[in-house]
C-alpha cells in the first residue's frame, strides 16, 4: 500500500518522457558563468581575482555569513572577469566568468568510480566537510545542507527522510540517479544519519517509479537495514517537505514552523549523492543532473552538467531551439521559474530545463469565482486560496496573516485546479511578500 | 375603555420623561468637548478623502489643522493654496504659499526605444510581475506597463497609453495626492513643481546601470554621461549611480540640458515648439 499526505493534492499527468534516457556527461562549455548566489542566504565572497588560473573543484568564493555556502569552480581555466550578470529572472547577480582551458581537476579529488562504503569521519567532521564542499539542498530551495543537518539547540532529530518522490511532472533527474547510483545515495543517507545522530531513515519514492523502488528495496534489505524504502502514492505535491513528513511519519509541521519541530530532517536524493561525493570522494558540489525535456523537443535527455552552463547551450546540445517553443522553465512545470533570458546560467540546484509550446502554457481568460471550492480541496496546506485571493486584491494584509497566508508552499495546486483560471497563486505570492514585510517591521514583544 | 387609554398615555409619558432625564444627565456628564472649528474647517476642505495630506481623510486633516501649532507642515494637495489660505484665514494663522506640484513619470522607454525581450502572460499587475522577474524588457528599472498606477488614481488623471505602453499624466487633473507613487513597484513616479505656466524639465529615466548596458536595453536611457551637468549654469543637475537628476528648486528652465542630452532622456513640458535657428549668412555668401 502506498502512503500519501492527508489533505489536498492534485493529479497532473506526469509526462516523464525522458525517463529512459541514461545520464550522459554534458560537453564542456567554452565559458563558465558561475553565480555567487546559488544558495539561500548571503552571496559568497570571491577569493580569486581576474587573470587567476583555477582548477576544477577549486574554491573560488567562500561562504559569507551564517546562512551561505562555498562556491567551487566547475571548470579549469582562467578567470576572465567578476561582474554582475543577469540571472534567469533578469536581476543582476555577481558571477565569476571563467574561460575554459582543458579539464584539469584538483589532485585531492578522488575521481575513481569505485564505491567507498566505509564512513571514516565523525559527526562534526562530516558537517565541516559538507560545509567546505559547498553542498546545498538540491530539492529546489538550495538551503545550505550543513545548517539543515545541525538542528538548533533544544531540538532533536529523530528521523531522516530522503526525498525521492520527484512529484513534479517531466523531471527525471532524481529517478535516473536512483537507478544509476543507488548505493552512493544510500551511503550519503548513512553519512547524514551519522551527522544527525539518528538511527532511522526513510526513503520515499512515488509509485510511478517501480524500478527505482525495487532496486532501492533490494539494496536496503541486503546491506542497509536502517533505511526503509516507502512507496508513496503518485500525487502532487508528494515531494513537498511537509507533505512527505505527513505521509511517512504521520506528523504535521506546525504553522510557521520548520520540519525539525517534528523531529524530522528531509533531504533530496541529489543532496544525498552530493554529501557522499563530498565526504567519501572529497569532491565539492559543482555538477548535477539536469533533465532537458519538453514535448516540442526532438529528443529528451538527462545530463550530468557543470554549474555555470548557459541555458542556450543546453538547448543547442539537444538539437536546437524548436520553432514552436514559447516558454522556458528552469525546474518543473508546477514550481519551476520561467527563464526570461537564455544567456543566464545554471546553478547548483538547477534540476531541469523544460520547453513548452504556446498551447501548453497559455493562460485561459480569467472568469468569476463561483465558490466551487476546488482550490480549497486541492490545497495541501489546508488553506482557502479563493479567500486569500480576495483579501489580497483588497490589500488586507492583516487579515491575510490571520488566514495563514505564510503557510502557503507555492505548489500551484490551486491555480492548476481553478476552472475560472483565476491567478490565485500570483496574488497569494504577492501577499506573502507583503505580510513578510509587515512582520519584519512589526516591533517585537 | 377611556381610563385604559388615559392610563397608558400617562404611564408611557412618565416613563419617557424619566428616561429622557437620565439620558440628558448622562450626556451632560460624559460629554466630549469637540472644537466646533473642526466641522467648519472640514467644510472648507474639498472632501476627496484621498489621503494625499498624510492623514486618514479630510476630517482627520481638519482636526490636525485645528490642533497643530502652525500650519507649516499641513498641506492639502487637492485643494492647493486657495483652500489652505481659506483654512489659515478661518483659523487666524498665516501660511507660506507652496508651489503646486504634479506627478511625472520617469520612464520614456516606449515599445520602439525599449524592445521587449520576453512576453509576460501572467496576472495583469505590476506588483505581481515585479515579484516574478525584472520585467519584459532589457531594462530592469523601467515601467512594467501593467497599469497599477492607473488603478490607483482616484482623479482620472493617469491613463496608460496603449501606443507607448507608458502612463500619461493629465497635469490639470493631477492633484499630487501620491497614490500612484505608492502603487508603482519600480518607484518611477515623482512629484515635481508644476512650474510657471506648467513649464517643467526633468530626466525621464531611472536606469542606474552603466551607460553601455543602459543604452543597449533602451535607446532613450540616461547613460550618466555628465554632459547636462557640465552645461548647466545653475548647479541644478547632480549625477549619482549613472543617473542624472534635476533639482526643480534650482532649475531656471533654460533648456540647455535638453539640447545637450545625447539620448533625449531629458524632457521639456509645455514649452513652445523650438524654431530651428536661421542660419546667419556670411558676407561671402551674400
Amino acid at each position: 500500500m502506498s502512503r500519501t499526505f492527508s489533505i489536498g493534492g492534485i493529479h497532473p499527468s506526469d509526462n516523464k518522457i525522458s525517463v529512459n534516457a541514461a545520464i550522459e556527461n554534458f560537453p564542456l562549455m567554452e565559458m563558465a558563468y558561475i553565480s555567487l548566489s546559488q544558495h539561500l542566504g548571503a552571496p559568497a565572497e570571491p577569493v580569486v581575482a581576474k587573470g587567476d588560473k583555477v582548477k576544477t573543484g577549486q574554491l573560488i568564493a567562500k561562504a559569507n555569513g551564517f546562512i551561505s555556502a562555498n562556491v567551487h569552480s566547475s571548470v579549469s581555466g582562467t578567470v576572465a572577469s567578476i561582474e554582475p550578470l543577469p540571472d534567469l529572472a533578469g536581476n543582476p547577480v555577481q558571477h565569476i566568468v571563467i574561460k575554459v582551458e582543458g579539464d584539469d581537476w584538483l589532485e585531492n579529488i578522488n575521481r575513481s568510480s569505485e564505491i567507498e562504503r566505509e564512513i571514516k569521519m565523525s559527526g562534526p567532521e562530516i558537517l565541516a566537510k559538507i560545509a567546505e564542499c559547498g553542498v546545498v539542498g538540491l530539492g529546489g530551495a538550495a538551503f545550505p545542507t550543513h545548517i539543515k543537518l545541525s538542528p538548533p539547540p533544544g531540538k532533536k532529530a529523530e528521523y531522516l527522510i530522503i526525498n525521492g518522490a520527484e512529484c513534479e511532472p517531466y523531471l527525471t533527474s532524481d529517478y535516473r540517479l536512483m537507478l544509476e547510483q543507488p548505493e552512493e545515495i544510500l551511503i550519503g543517507a548513512k553519512i547524514m544519519m551519522k551527522a544527525l545522530n539518528v538511527n532511522k531513515c526513510f526513503l520515499g519514492i512515488e509509485d510511478n517509479k517501480p524500478k527505482a523502488i525495487k532496486k532501492m528495496k533490494g539494496l536496503c534489505s541486503k546491506s542497509y537495514p536502517q533505511i526503509k524504502v516507502v512507496s508513496l502514492l503518485k500525487k502532487y505535491p508528494q515531494g513537498g517537505e511537509k507533505q512527505l513528513i505527513d505521509a511517512i511519519v504521520k506528523r504535521q509541521v506546525p504553522s510557521m514552523g520548520l520540519p525539525i519541530d517534528t523531529g524530522v530532517v528531509v533531504q533530496n536524493v541529489g543532496t544525498a549523492l552530493a554529501v557522499y561525493e563530498a565526504v567519501q570522494k572529497n569532491k565539492p558540489l559543482f555538477e548535477g543532473i539536469v533533465t532537458v525535456t519538453g514535448k516540442c523537443m526532438t529528443e529528451q535527455r538527462n545530463f550530468r552538467m557543470r554549474v555555470g552552463t548557459t541555458f542556450e547551450s543546453m538547448i543547442f546540445a539537444v538539437g536546437g531551439f524548436p520553432k514552436d517553443a514559447e516558454k522556458l522553465i528552469s525546474g518543473g512545470p508546477m514550481m519551476g521559474k520561467a527563464v526570461s533570458r537564455i544567456d543566464a546560467s545554471s546553478v547548483k540546484s538547477t534540476s531541469a530545463l523544460l520547453l513548452l509550446t504556446e498551447k501548453e502554457t497559455k493562460r485561459g481568460e480569467e472568469g468569476n469565482c463561483i465558490r466551487c471550492a476546488k482550490c480549497v480541496e486541492a490545497c495541501p496546506m489546508g488553506l482557502e486560496p479563493f479567500l486569500l485571493n480576495r483579501l489580497s486584491r483588497a490589500g488586507k494584509t492583516e487579515e491575510l496573516e490571520a488566514n495563514f497566508v505564510q503557510d502557503c508552499i507555492e505548489c500551484g495546486s490551486c491555480i492548476y485546479t481553478c476552472p475560472a483560471n483565476i491567478p490565485l497563486l500570483d496574488t497569494i505570492r504577492l501577499s506573502k511578500a507583503q505580510v513578510l514585510k509587515m512582520l519584519r517591521t512589526r516591533p517585537k514583544k | 375603555m377611556t381610563t385604559t387609554i388615559i392610563f397608558t398615555i400617562v404611564c408611557l409619558s412618565l416613563l419617557g420623561l424619566g428616561l429622557a432625564l437620565i439620558l440628558y444627565f448622562t450626556a451632560q456628564k460624559f460629554k466630549v468637548e469637540e472644537d466646533p472649528r473642526i466641522d467648519d474647517v472640514e467644510a472648507i476642505l474639498p472632501g476627496a478623502n484621498c489621503g494625499g495630506c498624510g492623514f486618514a481623510g479630510c476630517r482627520a486633516f481638519a482636526e490636525g489643522c485645528v490642533k497643530a501649532e502652525s500650519l507649516d507642515n499641513m498641506y492639502c494637495p487637492v485643494g492647493g493654496n486657495d483652500v489652505m489660505k481659506n483654512v489659515a484665514g478661518y483659523l487666524g494663522r498665516t501660511i507660506a504659499e507652496k508651489a503646486p506640484q504634479v506627478a511625472v513619470v520617469k520612464c520614456n522607454g516606449n515599445c520602439d526605444s525599449r524592445p521587449k525581450t520576453s512576453n509576460y502572460d501572467g496576472y495583469q499587475s505590476c506588483a505581481v510581475m515585479s515579484t516574478l522577474y525584472s520585467g519584459d524588457t532589457g531594462c530592469r528599472y523601467g515601467c512594467l506597463g501593467q497599469g497599477d498606477c492607473e488603478l490607483s488614481c482616484k482623479f482620472d488623471a493617469l491613463k496608460m497609453d496603449p501606443r507607448t505602453g507608458l502612463p500619461e499624466i493629465d497635469a490639470d487633473k493631477c492633484t499630487a495626492c501620491g497614490a500612484c507613487i505608492k502603487a508603482c513597484p519600480k518607484i518611477l513616479i515623482e512629484f515635481r513643481n508644476k512650474g510657471p505656466k506648467g513649464k517643467r524639465i526633468f530626466v525621464s529615466c531611472m536606469n542606474k546601470d552603466k551607460g553601455g548596458i543602459a543604452r543597449k536595453s533602451c535607446s532613450v536611457a540616461c547613460i550618466g554621461c555628465t554632459k547636462c551637468q557640465k552645461v548647466c549654469a545653475y548647479d541644478a543637475i547632480t549625477i549619482s549611480s549613472n543617473l542624472a537628476y534635476i533639482d526643480y528648486n534650482k532649475c531656471k528652465l533654460c533648456r540647455k540640458c535638453v539640447v545637450e542630452c545625447p539620448t533625449n532622456a531629458i524632457w521639456e513640458v509645455n514649452f513652445p515648439v523650438r524654431v530651428p535657428k536661421k542660419e546667419v549668412l556670411t558676407a561671402e555668401e551674400q
